[in-house]
């Protein structure tokens, strides 16, 4: 379902070239729950940020869900990323000044759907991730935990293929990281495909196998067994 | 989607309170001065029978002094008026549509059932076209005809105002009144009715209320009057022991107007006019250049000094001070847009396209700007306001029209100036937004979501 080859992504100012990735390969197929690891600038974000459409890149091929998303428009890759991509970010990203509710809402409003579908969607996944009740309560009235199960149900409302959570649990204790991450194997095991990134790899175990990336390449790939494989095959992953 | 760009934009406005507060008070004052600028301008330079400016002409006809021309302000102008004798001439003529012939006088009315004591009024003494030539509207009745052009007919015409003054505003056609020491019997009631500037007699002022009464021209040699209301300018020593050598003199106190409906009565009229000059020239008249005019509404405004080159300036300076407001508020706006940037990243992240992010945030604009014109609409009418009561106070009442040039006049609303004051605010505004709109459309949203 994503199919990365020989990807590369440049950063260039006036005085540097920077390489975040380099002939970056990774496939993910559906089901999976796949780790990214690896040191600070390694291009762990960059490949999240690539894979989650929110940046072009400069050379390679990227398929999602087997379509070529280098020369689609702003607007088709507005699209796909709102009908198959959930993104969960390390500070939660909720707008301050709209409601849980209305923070759930925000990717269903600009997939148009019908007043009385968003309901039942913000309903179901604020019930998921056991925030129903506090639909009208506003981001800062929450805890850390409870901001990021938001975040989370937002992901998920719009029941996309695939989740892509960027140090999801790095803003929290550990209590409230291990609630998170069990949510997110939960939402996995429902069926949704999830990229996590992270430094942790206490939590990089906890997903079917942890790519390790260093200078904008895959140098380690390791599989897990500890967890039951998921009802789709594994996929492999190059560099 | 818009009532929900509509709902956000509302929540941004409360996030933001101070900056809101700032571009609401540039966008509310550039507009506010604008409409006040525009409003008189507006009622200084505009035409206030624009539908008939390719049909209506002042008749002029330069007999003045051959040393000198009548008003030294401006010299390449006839004189403004007629002698009677030459606009009893050409009101013989049957090339125009409809021609009036008139002057006003200042006089004294009354009866009326509310038994009022006499009342000074001002008073158009005219030709029966002017109803119709002028498009004056009737509440009651109508004017009269032809034959009272020759003959001193006992009919009178009320303004709206003195028929609520001596009826009380009910339907008095056909009650008689007494007007100086004559009576009359009351045959229309006019609507309300102000032309803006009063363009077809300036003598008072431009911006001078319309006449209360009208009587037939037909009354002149019957009154043997000499006319009081406007002004009355002779040239050379003449000899005036009757009423009668007032009529026959170069004293010029008539106004005339004519109806062409084309060109060809147009030029027509014009050979009627100069084949008159010349026939008079020979008997001694009209020793200055030959100079014969047949000038529409708007080009006389221009002519007699109405619209001044001050009045154009005032509106320069505040359409420029409005830009001035405007680029305050580009400013302002950037900066607020900027800063909500990391909320755009979401959107982008969470699917909104570039043209959404746009779309959304020249709603919030819009809205701004539906706001602005409001706010500025109550400013600009406090202002407006302010004129008018800076002019009243500082003068009587009843003579503020003199004084002031009829300030007072122009300090209303009309529905037009409204429009426009509404689709100036939004336009403006929207302008104003285009760039910081485009520019919170364009970030990059990686860059925001990892540092929020």
């Amino acid at each position: 379902m994503l199919k990365m080859q020989n990807v590369g992504k440049v950063y260039r100012t006036d005085l540097i070239e920077t390489h975040a990735l380099r002939d970056f390969s990774l496939e993910v197929t559906a089901g999976e729950f796949v780790a990214v690891t690896g040191p600070s600038g390694s291009g762990k974000t960059t490949f999240l940020n690539v894979a989650g459409l929110l940046e072009t890149f400069d050379s390679g091929q990227y398929l999602l869900d087997g379509s070529d998303v280098s020369r689609l428009s702003d607007d088709a890759r507005s699209r796909l990323r709102n009908e198959k991509i959930g993104f969960i970010f390390q500070s939660f990203n909720l707008i301050p000044d709209l409601n849980i509710y209305d923070n759930v809402d925000v990717p269903l409003r600009y997939r148009r759907l019908k007043a009385s579908d968003r309901h039942e969607r913000i309903s179901s996944a604020l019930e998921l991730v056991g925030l129903a009740s506090r639909v009208k309560h506003m981001p800062s009235q929450l805890s850390g935990g409870q901001q990021q199960r938001v975040a989370i149900a937002r992901a998920i409302a719009g029941d996309p293929s695939f989740l892509l959570a960027d140090e999801p649990t790095g803003n929290l204790d550990s209590l409230m990281a291990r609630q998170v991450m069990d949510l997110l194997e939960q939402i996995n095991e429902m069926g949704t495909t999830i990229v996590l990134v992270t430094h942790d790899p206490e939590l990089a175990r906890r997903a079917h196998r942890n790519v390790h990336v260093v200078d904008g390449q895959i140098s380690d790939l390791k599989v897990y067994e500890t967890r039951p494989a998921r009802a789709s095959t594994l996929g492999g992953a190059s560099a | 989607m818009y009532a929900y760009y509509v709902r956000l934009a509302l929540k941004s406005f409360g996030r933001n309170r101070g900056l809101t507060a700032l571009m609401l008070g540039a966008i509310a004052l550039g507009i506010a001065v604008c409409i006040m600028t525009m409003t008189v301008y507006h009622a200084m330079s505009g035409n206030p029978i624009w539908w008939k400016n390719d049909r209506l002409y002042a008749v002029t006809m330069d007999n003045w002094d051959p040393t000198r021309p009548e008003r030294p302000q401006y010299p390449d102008l006839p004189p403004a008026q007629l002698t009677y004798k030459d606009g009893i001439y050409l009101l013989g003529s049957n090339i125009p549509e409809r021609k009036v012939l008139m002057y006003a006088r200042q006089s004294v009315l009354t009866g009326g059932a509310a038994q009022r004591k006499p009342l000074p009024v001002s008073t158009r003494v005219t030709t029966s076209d002017f109803f119709s030539m002028f498009d004056v509207p009737f509440l009651y009745g109508g004017g009269w005809d032809s034959s009272g052009d020759q003959n001193a007919l006992p009919v009178i015409v009320l303004s709206k105002e003195q028929n609520e003054k001596l009826f009380g505003g009910i339907n008095s056609v056909g009650r008689t009144i007494r007007w100086d020491d004559h009576e009359f019997r009351v045959v229309g009631v006019l609507d309300a009715w102000s032309p803006t500037p009063r363009f077809y007699d300036l003598n008072n002022g431009a911006f001078s209320t319309p006449d209360d009464v009208y009587i037939p021209f037909g009354w002149t040699r019957t009154l043997e009057q000499y006319p009081n209301g406007g002004d009355t300018s002779c040239w050379r020593p003449e000899k005036l022991d009757t009423f009668a050598d007032f009529l026959g003199s170069d004293c010029v106190w008539t106004q005339m107007w004519v109806e062409l409906p084309n060109r060809a009565s147009r030029e027509r009229m014009q050979g009627l006019m100069d084949g008159y000059w010349a026939e008079q020239r020979k008997a001694g008249r009209f020793p200055r250049p030959r100079d014969n005019r047949l000038t529409n509404v708007g080009q006389w405004l221009k002519d007699q000094g109405v619209v001044q080159n001050d009045n154009r300036l005032l509106v320069g300076i505040a359409f420029a001070f409005l830009t001035v407001c405007l680029l305050n508020t580009v400013g302002i706006l950037l900066a607020k847009f900027l800063n909500a940037a990391p909320i755009a990243g979401v959107r982008r992240a969470l699917g909104a396209s570039r043209r959404q992010i746009f779309i959304q945030h020249i709603i919030e604009v819009g809205v701004l700007a539906a706001a602005g014109a409001l706010l500025g609409l109550g400013l600009g009418a406090l202002g407006l306001w302010g004129v008018h009561a800076l002019y009243v106070t500082n003068s009587q009442v009843d003579t503020v029209a003199d004084i002031t040039g009829g300030y007072q006049q122009l300090t209303h609303f009309d529905p037009i100036s409204v429009f426009w004051a509404v689709v100036l605010a939004v336009v403006s505004a929207l302008a104003a937004g285009l760039y910081p709109a485009w520019r919170i459309g364009r970030v990059a949203p990686a860059v925001y979501l990892k540092s929020q």
